[in-house]
C-alpha cells in the first residue's frame, strides 16, 4: 500500500506524456500498487483562471479517481482575488491541501501575498505543497527559463504557522546539508523522493531528514513511475521504515480526520 | 541481464578505488545489474592534462581489477592531446584490459583534430562514448552535441559511437541522430522523464538504445525506470537493457578472449 504525494493531471505545456490521461494515469497507478495519490494540476502553471482549474481537477478525480485519487488546488497569491480560490478549495471542493509553485507565478516566499496564505491554510487546517522545480533547468524550453523556489524564507514562515504542515516536491535534486537540516529542523516540514538521486538515495538522505519527515512522492506522469518504486529497492529500509515513508508518514499528516 | 553502459567511482564514500567500487557493487546488486561499465576517476576533470586523465585511468585500473567477472573499464581521453590520448589507448585498451573510450567536455568532437583518437580506437575496437548535451542555458566552450556527434560519425560511417546523455535535451538529440547510422543513444544521465525511451525506439529502434546509469551521481532506481516503465516490448528493454552493449562489445571481448 503506497501514498504518493506527488502526481499531477492534465498536460504538461510542452508536450504530451505517456498517461496524461486521467484514466490511464489511475490504471497505471493501480497496476502500481498506489492506493492513494494527492494529484495537482499541470494546468496550475500557466492558467490564469485557476478556479476552473481547480473545478476540472476535482470533477477527474471525483469521476475517474475517486477510491484513489486526492486533489491538491492550485493557488497563486499574486492573482486578483486568490483569497476566494482558497476558499473555493476548502469549502465548495473540501480539498485537504493546496499545492504552490511561486516560480512560476513569480513571487518570493518572503512576500507579504505568501504570509497571508500561509496563514489562511493554516486556519483552516489546510496542507501546503510547494514545487521547488518542474524541469532539469538544462532542458527547459529557452522562451521559459524559471529559476528554483528559494526556500531561505520558509523556516520562519512556518514558524508564524504552528502546526501548518509543508512539503516541498521536486526538492532532493539540489536541496542538501546545511539547506537541508535548515528547514526540516521543523518537524512539520516534509520532504519526498522524486527528485531524489544518488545510489541508495533513501539511506543516505536519513543520514540527514529524520525518516518521519520523508514522503513517498513519485512526480508521475512527468517521470517514470518506476523511478521512484524502484528507490526503495536500492536502499535497505526495513519493513517499518518503508511502511511510514510509503504510507503512514502522509497519513498521520494529511488524511482527513 | 542488465549491463550498464555508464558508472562513475562517484556518489560513494571511500578512500580508495577499491572501497568504493565494492560499496556500488552492493547498490548494483540489490538492483540486479550484472556487468558495468566504469569510466574516469575522481575528482572529476573537464580538460585534463595528459597526466591527470593517466592518474585517473589508473584509479578506473585499481577498481576493476578485483571484478573481471563484472567491471569493465573505458580509458578517459582529452583530444586536446592527441598523441598523448593514443599512447593511453595503447597502454590501457591494446595493452591492458580496458575496452574503450570515454570522451568528455574538454573538446568538441567536430573537430576533425579528433579522428586519429577514433581511427586508433577503432583499429582496437574500443567502443566509443561521447558524452553531449543540448543545454538551455548554453554548453560548455569544449562540450558536444549531438549535432557535433552527427558530423563526426559521418566521417567515421564504420564505427559504432555512442550519444552520451542523448544530448540532455532527448527531444533535440534524438532528432539529431536519427540519420546516422553508426551512432547509438546512451539514455543514461538525466532525469526520468517519461517518453524518452519511447521516443528513442520510434526514432532509431530499439537496437540503438543503450541503458547506463551515471552512478554514483545518479541512481539505478531513476535509469532503470527509464526502460522498465516504457511503454515499449519486452524484446525491446531486453535489447536496451544489455543486449546491444553486450552485441558492440563483443568484437573486442572476443578479441581479448574475455567470454561473456
Amino acid at each position: 500500500m503506497i501514498c504518493d504525494v506527488n502526481v499531477y493531471l492534465s498536460r504538461w505545456p510542452f508536450r504530451r506524456l505517456p498517461c496524461d490521461t486521467t484514466s490511464e494515469l489511475v490504471s497505471k497507478l493501480k497496476r502500481s500498487q498506489i492506493s492513494r495519490a494527492y494529484a495537482g494540476s499541470f494546468d496550475g502553471l500557466l492558467y490564469k483562471d485557476l478556479r476552473a482549474v481547480n473545478q476540472r481537477l476535482y470533477d477527474d478525480c471525483k469521476s475517474q479517481g475517486a477510491d484513489l485519487l486526492i486533489p491538491v488546488g492550485s493557488i497563486n497569491p499574486t492573482l486578483p482575488g486568490w483569497e476566494d480560490d482558497v476558499i473555493a478549495c476548502h469549502e465548495q471542493w473540501k480539498m485537504t491541501g493546496i499545492r504552490l509553485h511561486p516560480n512560476y507565478h513569480e513571487y518570493e516566499l518572503s512576500s507579504p501575498e505568501t504570509k497571508k496564505l500561509f496563514a489562511m491554510a493554516a486556519e483552516r487546517g489546510l496542507f501546503i505543497q510547494i514545487a521547488m522545480r518542474m524541469e532539469d533547468d538544462r532542458t527547459q524550453h529557452k522562451l521559459m527559463r524559471i529559476p528554483d523556489v528559494n526556500f531561505e524564507a520558509l523556516p520562519g514562515l512556518m514558524k508564524e504557522q504552528d502546526g501548518l504542515q509543508v512539503t516541498i516536491l521536486n526538492g532532493m535534486k539540489s536541496l542538501r546539508g546545511a539547506n537541508l537540516i535548515r528547514l526540516t529542523e521543523n518537524p512539520n516540514l516534509t520532504i519526498e523522493i522524486a527528485m531524489l538521486e544518488g545510489v541508495g538515495g533513501i539511506e543516505k538522505i536519513m543520514e540527514q531528514v529524520p525518516y518521519e519527515q520523508i514522503l513517498f512522492g513519485s512526480y508521475f506522469p512527468f517521470f517514470y513511475l518506476e523511478s521512484s518504486l524502484n528507490k526503495l529497492k536500492e536502499s535497505q529500509l526495513g519493513m517499518e521504515i518503508e511502511k511510514q515513508i510509503t504510507w503512514e508518514n502522509a497519513q498521520k499528516r494529511f488524511a482527513k480526520t | 541481464m542488465i549491463w550498464d553502459l555508464h558508472c562513475h567511482l562517484s556518489g560513494v564514500d571511500g578512500k580508495t578505488a577499491d572501497e568504493r567500487i565494492a560499496q556500488l557493487m552492493v547498490y548494483a546488486d540489490r538492483m540486479g545489474v550484472e556487468r558495468l561499465v566504469f569510466f574516469m576517476g575522481w575528482p572529476f576533470l573537464t580538460d585534463p592534462t595528459p597526466e591527470q586523465f593517466r592518474k585517473q585511468n589508473d584509479q578506473v585500473l585499481q577498481a576493476i581489477s578485483h571484478w573481471h567477472d563484472r567491471a569493465f573499464g573505458f580509458v578517459y581521453l582529452n583530444a586536446k592531446y592527441v598523441d598523448e590520448s593514443i599512447a593511453e589507448l595503447d597502454r590501457y585498451v591494446k595493452n591492458g584490459p580496458m575496452i574503450g573510450v570515454k570522451l568528455w567536455v574538454a573538446s568538441r568532437c567536430n573537430d576533425p583534430s579528433i579522428d586519429p583518437i577514433i581511427k586508433r580506437a577503432a583499429d582496437l575496437k574500443a567502443l566509443i562514448y561521447q558524452h553531449t548535451w543540448y543545454k538551455t542555458g548554453g554548453n560548455l566552450i569544449g562540450e558536444s552535441t549531438p549535432g557535433d556527434l552527427a558530423l563526426m560519425a559521418k566521417r567515421h560511417p564504420d564505427v559504432p559511437l555512442i550519444c552520451g546523455h542523448t544530448g540532455g535535451d532527448f527531444e533535440l538529440g534524438l532528432r539529431a541522430i536519427q540519420d546516422s547510422p553508426n551512432v547509438y543513444a546512451g539514455i543514461g544521465g538525466s532525469d526520468p522523464t517519461a517518453g524518452i525511451t519511447e521516443m528513442a525506439v520510434r526514432t532509431l529502434g530499439a537496437d540503438r538504445v543503450l541503458y547506463g546509469s551515471d552512478i554514483g551521481g545518479r541512481s539505478f532506481s531513476s535509469q532503470l525506470a527509464k526502460v522498465q516503465g516504457a511503454d515499449i516490448p519486452e524484446v525491446s528493454k531486453r535489447l536496451i537493457l544489455g543486449g546491444n552493449l553486450k552485441r558492440l562489445l563483443t568484437p573486442i571481448l572476443k578479441e581479448k578472449g574475455i567470454k561473456v
